[in-house]
């Protein structure tokens, strides 16, 4: 007769980490109003501005999906339903000093920092000049490798930090994305080398067609950064003011050399992934139906309504304002010059070998130089 | 000149750039305080400082990933890959991030940096330790490669490297780190990029090599002379820029061209070389371009492994088949 194994014993709490729970820090409630004591760190002039920016992305949003449908544009990604975790991180930063490091649905931070929207336009006509950045707006050009973006950001603020600078760094990344190895390594990272950076997970709960729930078995991305050795916050990603509030907890801690923060704000992607996606293949109507009474625009709208900062009237001035500027930017982009064969050649090398230099004279001869 | 082996000759010349130029900062599994498993980067964080010198978590994607945005803020990384076969690890990082973000910006982020990566078989390392990937790179439009294959090339590729407004992946052979020694110029040294080097003269066989092949390519030029053929070797050095000047020459000059590489036979980079000599000097060939190789298997472990690798008899035997054609 064999004789059973005595039970192992458990492990004593001191030593077991277990599973943890996380509820989102929200300020302001869906009908506008704010939690008890809370004052807005955010001025009434940038509150405004930072509306402003959230209508103009919605806005952009509106006229791009029309004219990809029109064929004047390629497949691009709307920030629809996200503007308050753009907008409200993005604003905790100085454009001056710090650094955007973006997927690419983060349009408004580019903005903010000084990206003009004209090049938007030219990028997603496929014009490469619109992944560039011009001198002076601190921004890395759009990623398409989803996650390979958040080590380059951990190596600009540890970089920036050596040579004396004060600036922070915030990077943007869906959830989708925080499954990639790039991810963990540059969280650990960073946390190693208290790298001045801000991650700013968007949990919007779609990966293109695949649910939150199949990227972690984690309740919250946030849960993760104890790992790494520094903090994470959850915040209510529709909640302008709790996404600013924590954008700049972190900002401040990046500053005073107290490292990295990461932050999950949990918000819902309104719209398809991108324009060549059919979200009626996956995602149920109703849900959508009740994500949308929590549209972040609405939100901040009957705040600045009950605070009378901005009346309905004045908001229909803003918004023909924003078309006007739209618009004004798709014509810039649509009458910029085509690019060319020469554009395949350019900046693949500061000096190219003489191989390229061939194979670019092959291919443009008889063109002239624009 | 100053007699040294190649992993003295690297680390001077790191020292002397580090000195030269303060944005030139290292970073690598190991490389710090321990100077590298192969001493490579011995005695540099004392003398600049664990922020010069820093020893990084173990993860070869953010390795290279960092160094992207540290390139981007103004610095010039120098990261190390423990192996070249761990590169694996950093490829997207390499050839999506750090090969096109100049292209991608548009000239706004150039990428100053040298991945430097130890490779190279016959020194019976462990699995994955010793294979020779140069052509997956070689594929990755953005970067340049440089493959030294003596003391004094390490020193005059590598201080190019450095101070070339684009990325270079340094290979480094396991091999010669210790084995090959020679005068090594002092002061001020460099080898400009795409400029072949002729190891050896010859009229009736080009042998070309790169890196520690071209140690094999010499070997069997001097048996083959034993027999009364007169061989060529010629060094590569960097394969990105490939000197094609110097292969036509080469192949015009002889009439006949044997490849020599550790890396597997198809689509190695001695793919590229027949194609080009094919194609820059066909009418000058009196034999079939041949190749001689690693097989195409996975590198054995180091009970075989020099029964893998091409070594001066193969080398030879090709080199007679060639002057039979
Ligand atoms: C490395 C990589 N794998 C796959 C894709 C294809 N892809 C594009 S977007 C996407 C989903 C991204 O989801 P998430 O990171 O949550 O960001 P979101 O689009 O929801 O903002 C996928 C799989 C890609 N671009 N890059």
């Amino acid at each position: 007769m064999s004789r059973r194994a005595p039970a192992p014993p458990a492990p004593p709490a001191q030593a077991l980490a277990e599973p943890a729970s996380l509820e989102p820090w929200t300020l302001l409630a869906p009908d506008g109003t704010l939690a008890e004591g809370y004052r807005p760190s955010l001025s009434d002039e940038e509150l405004l501005a930072a509306f402003r920016l959230m209508l103009l992305s919605r806005t952009v949003d509106q006229r791009a999906f029309s004219l990809q449908r029109q064929g004047r544009l390629g497949t691009f990604s709307t920030v629809e339903g996200q503007e308050a975790s753009v907008v409200g991180s993005a604003f905790a930063l100085d454009p001056a000093r710090d650094w955007v490091v973006p997927q690419y649905r983060e349009l408004p931070a580019m903005l903010r920092q000084g990206y003009p929207l004209t090049r938007f336009f030219l990028y997603f006509r496929g014009h490469p000049i619109g992944n560039q950045m011009p001198e002076g707006v601190r921004v890395l050009p759009f990623q398409i490798s989803l996650a390979a973006q958040i080590p380059h950001a951990v190596g600009l603020a540890w970089g920036l930090r050596q040579q004396g600078s004060d600036a922070a760094v915030m990077t943007y990344f869906g959830d989708g994305a925080s499954s990639e190895g790039d991810a963990h390594e540059a969280m650990n990272l960073a946390g190693v080398r208290r790298a001045p950076v801000v991650f700013l997970l968007q949990n919007n709960g779609w990966a293109i067609s695949t649910p939150v729930a199949k990227q972690t078995a984690a309740q919250s991305f946030a849960l993760r950064a104890p790992g790494y050795g520094f903090p994470g916050v959850l915040v209510d990603g529709n909640d302008l003011f709790a996404v600013h509030e924590a954008a700049r907890w972190a900002v401040e801690r990046a500053r005073a050399g107290e490292g990295p923060t990461l932050i999950e704000a949990r918000t819902y992607r309104l719209g398809p992934h991108n324009t060549a996606d059919d979200p009626t293949r996956y995602v149920d109507p109703d849900e959508l139906r009740a994500r949308r009474e929590l549209d972040p625009i609405v939100r901040v709208r009957a705040y600045l309504r009950a605070r009378r900062l901005l009346s309905e009237a004045e908001e229909e001035q803003l918004r023909s304002q924003l078309m006007d500027e739209v618009n004004a930017a798709v014509a810039e982009a649509e009458a910029h010059p085509a690019a060319d064969r020469r554009h395949i050649f350019e900046h693949v090398y500061a000096d190219p070998p003489p191989r390229v230099r061939a194979q670019r004279e092959r291919a443009t001869a008889g063109e002239e130089v624009r | 000149m100053a007699v040294m082996n190649m992993v003295e000759a690297i680390r001077s010349t790191l020292d002397a750039e580090m000195a030269r130029d303060e944005r030139v900062i290292l970073l690598g599994q190991d490389i710090g305080h321990n100077g590298g498993v192969f001493r490579a980067t011995d005695g540099l964080q004392e003398r600049y400082g664990e922020d010069r010198v820093v020893d990084m978590p173990l993860a070869e994607g953010v390795i290279i990933g960092a160094a992207v945005g540290l390139a981007a803020s103004g610095l010039i990384p120098v990261p190390e890959l423990q192996f070249l076969g761990f590169g694996s690890q950093a490829f997207h990082q390499l050839e999506g991030q750090v090969a096109r973000m100049r292209f991608r910006s548009q000239g706004r982020f150039g990428m100053p940096m040298v991945i430097r990566a130890p490779f190279g078989g016959n020194v019976r390392t462990p699995e994955l330790h010793s294979d020779a990937h140069e052509a997956k790179y070689a594929n990755s439009p953005g970067l340049k490669i440089a493959m030294p294959a003596t003391a004094a090339d390490a020193k005059g590729l590598l201080t190019q490297a450095l101070r070339d407004p684009d990325p270079v992946l340094f290979c480094e052979p396991l091999r010669g780190y210790r084995l090959i020694r020679d005068d090594v110029p002092e002061g001020e040294h460099t080898v400009p990029f795409g400029r072949a080097r002729g190891a050896r003269e010859g009229s009736d066989v080009a042998i070309v090599a790169w890196s520690a092949a071209v140690v094999v390519a010499e070997q069997a030029a001097e048996l083959a002379a034993r027999e009364g053929i007169s061989c060529g070797v010629l060094d590569l050095r960097t394969l990105v820029p490939l000197d094609v000047d110097a292969l036509r020459e080469a192949a015009a000059a002889c009439g006949r061209v044997v490849v020599v590489h550790e890396a597997p036979y198809t689509s190695g980079f001695g793919a590229e070389v027949v194609a080009t000599v094919q194609q820059e000097a066909f009418w000058s060939l009196e034999a079939p371009l041949a190749r001689v190789t690693a097989y195409d298997t996975p590198y054995p472990i180091a009970a075989v492994e020099h029964q893998y690798l091409p070594d001066a008899e193969r080398v030879l035997a090709a080199v007679r088949t060639a002057m039979e054609a």
